[in-house]
C-alpha cells in the first residue's frame, strides 16, 4: 500500500539534461519542485576522477553507468509476425541512470539539427512531390521550424560550451564551418578542437572531392570556459575515454556539473534518487494527472501528488510510463490509429574501415568523445532523393574518440579472430587504421512502434515495453549508397586496405551501434498523428509534459542531443510564461 | 605442459592436487590446506615429488604468480589455461594470454558480479528467437562456461581420448577451429554462444587494466602502444601528428 505524500506544484521524473534544465529554470517560480530519478547521485569527485574513471572494462564493456536491465528491459522483435522475446543484456543501445542521465555518459556532439529535419515532410513534398514518400512511411514535420528553435539552440550551446565553427551566420555562409546548417545568430562560444592526424586527412580527402568537412560541433571545451550561469568547463584532456565514461575535467558538459548543482541551490527543489518511477495516475476523467507512484531504495512505495507533472526520463522509459499509466491512446499498427508508441525510429550506420601503412601514425588513443570531422554533403536534403532513390541521408564523419583496445583493436576482413595471426594483425593495424562513418537518419513507419508486451514483466511486476522494429529499404539503400561514399574517402586519405561496413540486417539488437533511440511521444500539429502539441504538453492530458528524443517524429542523421536540450529550453518557457500563468491546453486540440 | 610432465614421469600437477586437496590450488584459501600449515602448492609439489626446479616454475606459471582460483576447479582452470594459451599464444608478436595471467581475470569474472548475471534479465519464459533477439539462455556466464568447458572436455574424451590440456597445440587448436565453426554441437550449451564467451573474456582480460588480474604489468598494451590509463593528451594532439608517441603504458593502480 502507497503512503501518500504532501502534494507538490511539480514532479520530475527523471534528472538527466532536460529534467535538469527544467528543475533549473523554474526555480525563480518558487514553486515547490520534486524530482525523481531512478538511479543513484553521482559527482565528477569522486566518482569519475582520474585514473580510476580510465578504466574500459568497467565503464565500457561492464556498463557501469548504465540502465541495469535486471530490473528493467525491453522485449524485441523484428516484425509483428514474430514473438518479442527480452533483450537480456544491454547491446544496441546503452540508456543512462543516475544523476545526469546519459547525459553523463554521451560523446558530447552537439548539433542543430538541418531545416529540413524540422519540416521533413513539407520541404519535401514542396521539391518532390507527395508520391516519393513511400506509402508507409510516416513522414511528418515537427509542429515549429529550425527558425523557431534556434534561440533555444542558442542557449543549449552556451550551457554546454560547444566548440565549433558556425558555417552560417545570419545568412552568410562561412567556409570552413557547416555551410549547410541554418541561419545562426551567433558563432560558437568556443573555438574548434584540435583536430588528430586522421582527421586532417580526412578534411583534405573531402575536400579534394569537392565536399564541405567542417569540425563537429563538440561539447567538450576547448578550452577552459565559465557558462552564462557561471559554472566553470575544465580544457578537455584529449584522454579517449569519453562516450560510456564521466569526465574528470568537467570539459564534457553534462547535467549534473551544470543545470543540476544550478537547481540544487533553489531551497524549494527536492531531489531524490533511488526512486523509480511505476506509473503516472489520472484522475476519473482520465484527462488529469494527480500523482505518480513510485518505490524508493527500500522498495517502500509512495504516492506523490503533484499538479503539473513532466516526464524527462529517457525517451524509451517516457513512452513506457504513458503506455503503463494509459496517457494517451496506444498506437494500434493494424487499425492505424493510436498515437503512443507510434513513430518510433533509431540510427543507421555503416561506413569504411580505412587501413593504412606502417608510415601513417595516426595515435588514435588520443581522442574525445566527439572529437570527429564531418560533412553533410549527403544529409538531409542536401542532395537529390530522387536520384538517390532515399530520403533523409547522414553525416559522414572521421571520428577520433580515443582507442580504448577491448572494444577497438580493428583488423582487415579476413583476419582470424584468434591465434597468432590475429594478433600479428592487431599489431599492425591498432595505430594506422581510421574509420570513416555514416550516421544516418531512420525514417518512421507503420510497422515500427513501441507497444506493451503480453508477457513478460520487470521486477516490479509490470509489463516490459516491446519494441518492434527494423530497417526499411528507404534506408537499406542509403546505407549502401553512404558506404560507397565512405570508401571513396577513405581510398582519398591513402587507404592500402579498406573494409566496407554496413550494420546487420535485418536490424540486430545485439552489436551497439547508437544511442539514439526517437520517437514514441512525438510531438506535432495533429492530435491525430502526435502525442505532444508543440510545447510538449499531452494533448490528452494537458498536465503532463514530455521531454527528450521520444519526441521526435523521425529520426535524423545527426545526433539527438541538441534539439533534446534546445527544446527542454523551448517547453520550459512555455510552461513558465504560459501554462503556470493559466494551468490548460496551451494549443487547441 | 601437463602432458609433458607426465612424459617425464612425474605426478602431474592435477594429479596432485587432486591427490592432496583442490584447495592446495587456491593459495588465497591457504587455512583449508589438508596438509595444514601455509605451505604454498609449489613447495608441496617439490615436497611430494622432488622434481626438478624447472618443474617447479613450470607449476609456479601455471597458477598465474600467487593468486589463487575462487571459482574455477582443478580441472577447469587446466582447461582455461590451455585454451588461452590456443587462443592468444605466446609468440615472436607478443605475449600470451596465459602468461598475462588472464586466466586469474577470467576466474575473477566468473566468481564476482558479471559472472552471476547481474545485469542480465533472466526471467522466464525462455525463448529461442532469432539471432538479431540475442541472448536467450536462462544461463549466467559462470553457469555457460562451467556448462560448456564440461561439454569440450567431453567431446575432447570422446574423440582425442585426452583432457583439452593434455592435447598438443596443433590440435588444441583444431578443437578450437571445430567449436568456431561449429563443427561441433554441444550438448548443454550453444557451442557459438560459448565460444563467443569465451574469446571475449579472453580478449577482455588480456586489454584490460592490469588491475583485473590480466595484462601483466600492461604487457599487451605495450605490445600494441597504448599508453594506458595515464591519459592526458590535450598538448601532444597537434605535435605528435603523425608521429610515433612512445610511452611506458600505465594502469590506474600504477598511478593512484
Amino acid at each position: 500500500m502507497a503512503t501518500k505524500l504532501n502534494a507538490v506544484d511539480v514532479l520530475i521524473v527523471g534528472l538527466g539534461w532536460t529534467g535538469g534544465i527544467i528543475a533549473k529554470e523554474l526555480a525563480s517560480t518558487k514553486l515547490k519542485i520534486v524530482a525523481l530519478e531512478r538511479g543513484g547521485p553521482r559527482d565528477t569527485n569522486p566518482d569519475f576522477i582520474d585514473p580510476q574513471i580510465h578504466d574500459e572494462l568497467r565503464y565500457a564493456a561492464r556498463h557501469d553507468l548504465m540502465q541495469n536491465v535486471r530490473r528493467e528491459t525491453i522485449t524485441f522483435r523484428n516484425s509483428e509476425s514474430q514473438t518479442a522475446l527480452p533483450m537480456r543484456q544491454l547491446g544496441s543501445f546503452l540508456p543512462g541512470q543516475g544523476v545526469g542521465g546519459a547525459g553523463v555518459h554521451w560523446n558530447g556532439v552537439t548539433w542543430r539539427w538541418l531545416e529540413w529535419d524540422h519540416q521533413a515532410r513539407s520541404r519535401t513534398v514542396d521539391k518532390y512531390g507527395e508520391k516519393i514518400i513511400p506509402s508507409d512511411m510516416h513522414l511528418q514535420d515537427w509542429p515549429i521550424t529550425y527558425d523557431d528553435l534556434e534561440p533555444y539552440y542558442d542557449k543549449f550551446e552556451k550551457t554546454c560550451g560547444t566548440s565549433g565553427k558556425a558555417g552560417n551566420i545570419n545568412g552568410r555562409k562561412i567556409d570552413g564551418g557547416n555551410i549547410f546548417e541554418g541561419s545562426r545568430k551567433n558563432e560558437y562560444p568556443n573555438p574548434p578542437m584540435i583536430a588528430a592526424q586522421s582527421m586532417v586527412m580526412f578534411e583534405k580527402a573531402a575536400r579534394n572531392l569537392g565536399y564541405h568537412p567542417f569540425p563537429n560541433p563538440s561539447s567538450n571545451a576547448s578550452r577552459d570556459y565559465v557558462n552564462p550561469d557561471g559554472v566553470a568547463f575544465g580544457q578537455c584532456h584529449y584522454c579517449g575515454f569519453c562516450e560510456r565514461f564521466g569526465c574528470e575535467a568537467n570539459a564534457k558538459a553534462s547535467p549534473h556539473f551544470t543545470v543540476i548543482p544550478m537547481a540544487l541551490k533553489n531551497p524549494n527543489f527536492e531531489l531524490r534518487t533511488n526512486s523509480i518511477v511505476l506509473k503516472v495516475n489520472l484522475d476519473s476523467t482520465r484527462k488529469k494527472a494527480v500523482s505518480v507512484t513510485y518505490l524508493d531504495a527500500r522498495g517502500r512505495e509512495f504516492e506523490q501528488p503533484a499538479d503539473l507533472i513532466i516526464l524527462a526520463a529517457y525517451a524509451l522509459g517516457n513512452v513506457n510510463l504513458l503506455l503503463q499509466s494509459g496517457i494517451g491512446v496506444p498506437y494500434d499498427p493494424a487499425m492505424g490509429k493510436g498515437v503512443v508508441g507510434r513513430n518510433y525510429a533509431y540510427q543507421c550506420g555503416g561506413g569504411a574501415t580505412a587501413f593504412f601503412d606502417k608510415k601513417t601514425i595516426l595515435n588514435r588513443f588520443m581522442g574525445a568523445g566527439a572529437l570527429g570531422t564531418c560533412m553533410d554533403d549527403f544529409n538531409g536534403d542536401n542532395y537529390d532523393f530522387v536520384k538517390a532513390g532515399y530520403i533523409g541521408g547522414g553525416g559522414i564523419s572521421c571520428s577520433n574518440s580515443g582507442a580504448r583496445p577491448i572494444q577497438s583493436h580493428p583488423t582487415p576482413r579476413g583476419t582470424p579472430r584468434w591465434g597468432s595471426e590475429w594478433k600479428k594483425a592487431v599489431v599492425d593495424s591498432y595505430d594506422h587504421a581510421a574509420s570513416v562513418g555514416n550516421q544516418g537518419a531512420v525514417m518512421a513507419y507503420r510497422q515500427n512502434y513501441l507497444s506493451l508486451d503480453p508477457t513478460y514483466t520487470d521486477v516490479f511486476g509490470r509489463p516490459l515495453m516491446r519494441m518492434t522494429f527494423d530497417f526499411q529499404d528507404n534506408e537499406i539503400k542509403q546505407m549502401n549508397a553512404q558506404a560507397d561514399i565512405c570508401v571513396t574517402l577513405a581510398k582519398e586519405m591513402g587507404a592500402i586496405k579498406i573494409d566496407r561496413n554496413v550494420p546487420p540486417i535485418p536490424y540486430s539488437i545485439v552489436p551497439y551501434q547508437s544511442t539514439h533511440n526517437t520517437g514514441g511521444a512525438v510531438f506535432g500539429a495533429d492530435p491525430s498523428t502526435s502525442v505532444l502539441n508543440k510545447y510538449l504538453q499531452v494533448w490528452d492530458v494537458p498536465n503532463v509534459f514530455v521531454t527528450g528524443a521520444c519526441v521526435f517524429p523521425q529520426n535524423a542523421g545527426k545526433n539527438p542531443t541538441g534539439p533534446v536540450g534546445a527544446l527542454a529550453y523551448w517547453a520550459v518557457d512555455a510552461i513558465k510564461n504560459q501554462y503556470l500563468k493559466n494551468p490548460g491546453p496551451l494549443v487547441p486540440s | 605442459m601437463s602432458t609433458k610432465d607426465k612424459g617425464q614421469g612425474g605426478v602431474g600437477r592435477r594429479d596432485f592436487l587432486k591427490l592432496f586437496g583442490a584447495a592446495g590450488a587456491a593459495g588465497a584459501a591457504a587455512s583449508t590446506l589438508p596438509l595444514g600449515g601455509s605451505a604454498s602448492a609449489d613447495e608441496m609439489v617439490v615436497a611430494a615429488t622432488g622434481k626438478t626446479h624447472h618443474h617447479v616454475t613450470d607449476v609456479t606459471k601455471t597458477r598465474a604468480e600467487d593468486s589463487g582460483y575462487e571459482f574455477f576447479n582443478i580441472d577447469e582452470s587446466a582447461f582455461i589455461e590451455a585454451a588461452l594459451d590456443t587462443l592468444i599464444p605466446s609468440d615472436s608478436t607478443g605475449p600470451g594470454a596465459k602468461e598475462l595471467g588472464v586466466a586469474i581475470y577470467i576466474d575473477r569474472q566468473m566468481a564476482g558480479g558479471y559472472g552471476k548475471g547481474d545485469r542480465l534479465y533472466l526471467e522466464g519464459p525462455y525463448g529461442e528467437g532469432t539471432s538479431e533477439q540475442g541472448y536467450q539462455l536462462p544461463m549466467t556466464p559462470s553457469e555457460l562456461i562451467r556448462a560448456g568447458i564440461a561439454d569440450v572436455e567431453a567431446y575432447v574424451q570422446e574423440n582425442h581420448k585426452s583432457t583439452f590440456d593434455s592435447l598438443s597445440a596443433k590440435d588444441r587448436a583444431a578443437v578450437m577451429t571445430d567449436l568456431e565453426s561449429k563443427k561441433v554441437d554441444l550438448p548443454t550449451v550453444p557451442t557459438a554462444t560459448f565460444f563467443g564467451l569465451l574469446l571475449q573474456l579472453t580478449i577482455e582480460g588480456y586489454f584490460a587494466d592490469p588491475m583485473y588480474g590480466g595484462n601483466k604489468d600492461g604487457a599487451a598494451w605495450k605490445m600494441i602502444g597504448f599508453p594506458g590509463a595515464d591519459a592526458m593528451y590535450m598538448d601532444k594532439i597537434e605535435p605528435f601528428r603523425n608521429k610515433p608517441y612512445q610511452a611506458e603504458p600505465k594502469g590506474i593502480q600504477d598511478i593512484i
